[in-house]
């Protein structure tokens, strides 16, 4: 679940072409490296915002990528939520198997980027849309 | 869209990826090394991530991909100077990079390379001396 205070103004990127896909994947690194996350946890956030930033575009229709410094006392983080207006997902169990996937792809996406961040949240609605919030801590 | 380059060097084709590619220029690349491969008949591809800070899913598709390819128009993929964040990463994404053969750098990558090549050659030879003995 999401803990911790965020901190500071979030960053948004818009992802409505393949180019945006690659900016969130910079602003995430940016942040990442601020808040001195180590380089093995800034690789796995990176790749995991790669991932669903791609499904934003893909499955989303497009949408935005909020990038958020966040802290809990104790030690501090990346947050990001992904937020689209698309289609939703019928079925979440489904959408969490791996190389289940409905666009082509490799069926890694969801399940993949879930291992790779630390707090991992998603709501969605069939017709309304779909919202990922991901966090990664330092440790 | 950015483009990535091919080098030829001798009888292998070099692809140093300097540049975070979107996804449109990974599929370019595919296009553009199938082409460089007829054209120059090289049997050798050696493909530097030296400076990928990630490989998704995607990245990951496009180097199976690439390999299978190559495979089909009698070439040897390598893919060369992963960095281990990217190595720890791709593990735990799931990915598993099935059919690639891998090299710490560009010099182990050519050195993979030619050594299959001579197994090949070996091999035909064994079968051309095993006809003329045949024959005789």
């Amino acid at each position: 679940m999401t803990a911790g205070v965020d901190l500071g103004v979030p960053a948004t990127q818009a992802i409505r072409s393949d180019e945006d896909v690659v900016r969130v994947r910079q602003l995430v690194r940016t942040t990442a490296v601020a808040v001195k996350l180590s380089l093995v946890d800034q690789t796995k956030l990176v790749t995991a915002a790669s991932e669903l930033a791609r499904n934003t575009l893909i499955y989303g229709g497009g949408g935005t990528a909020e990038v958020v410094t966040v802290e809990d006392g104790r030690r501090r983080g990346v947050r990001i939520v992904f937020a689209d207006g698309g289609p939703g997902i019928p079925d979440l169990d489904q959408a969490f198997t791996d190389g289940f996937t409905t666009g082509g792809g490799l069926g890694l996406g969801l399940s993949g980027a879930r291992r790779l961040v630390d707090d991992f949240d998603i709501w969605t609605a069939v017709g309304e849309g779909t919202r990922i919030t991901v966090t990664k801590w330092s440790r | 869209m950015e483009r990535v380059p091919i080098l030829k060097i001798g009888d292998i084709l070099l692809v140093s990826i300097q540049v975070d590619m979107s996804d449109q220029t990974a599929i370019q690349l595919q296009e553009d090394l199938a082409e460089r491969i007829v054209a120059t008949g090289c049997h050798g591809v050696i493909i530097d991530i030296t400076a990928l800070d990630i490989v998704d899913s995607f990245v990951g598709r496009m180097l199976s991909t690439i390999a299978s390819i190559s495979k089909v128009l009698d070439a040897e993929t390598v893919v060369v100077g992963m960095r281990p964040a990217v190595a720890i990463t791709l593990v735990e994404l799931g990915l598993s990079l099935n059919g690639i053969r891998t090299a710490l750098n560009v010099e182990r990558g050519m050195e993979l390379i030619a050594a299959s090549r001579s197994d090949e050659w070996d091999e035909a030879d064994v079968d051309e001396d095993a006809e003329t003995t045949a024959t005789s």
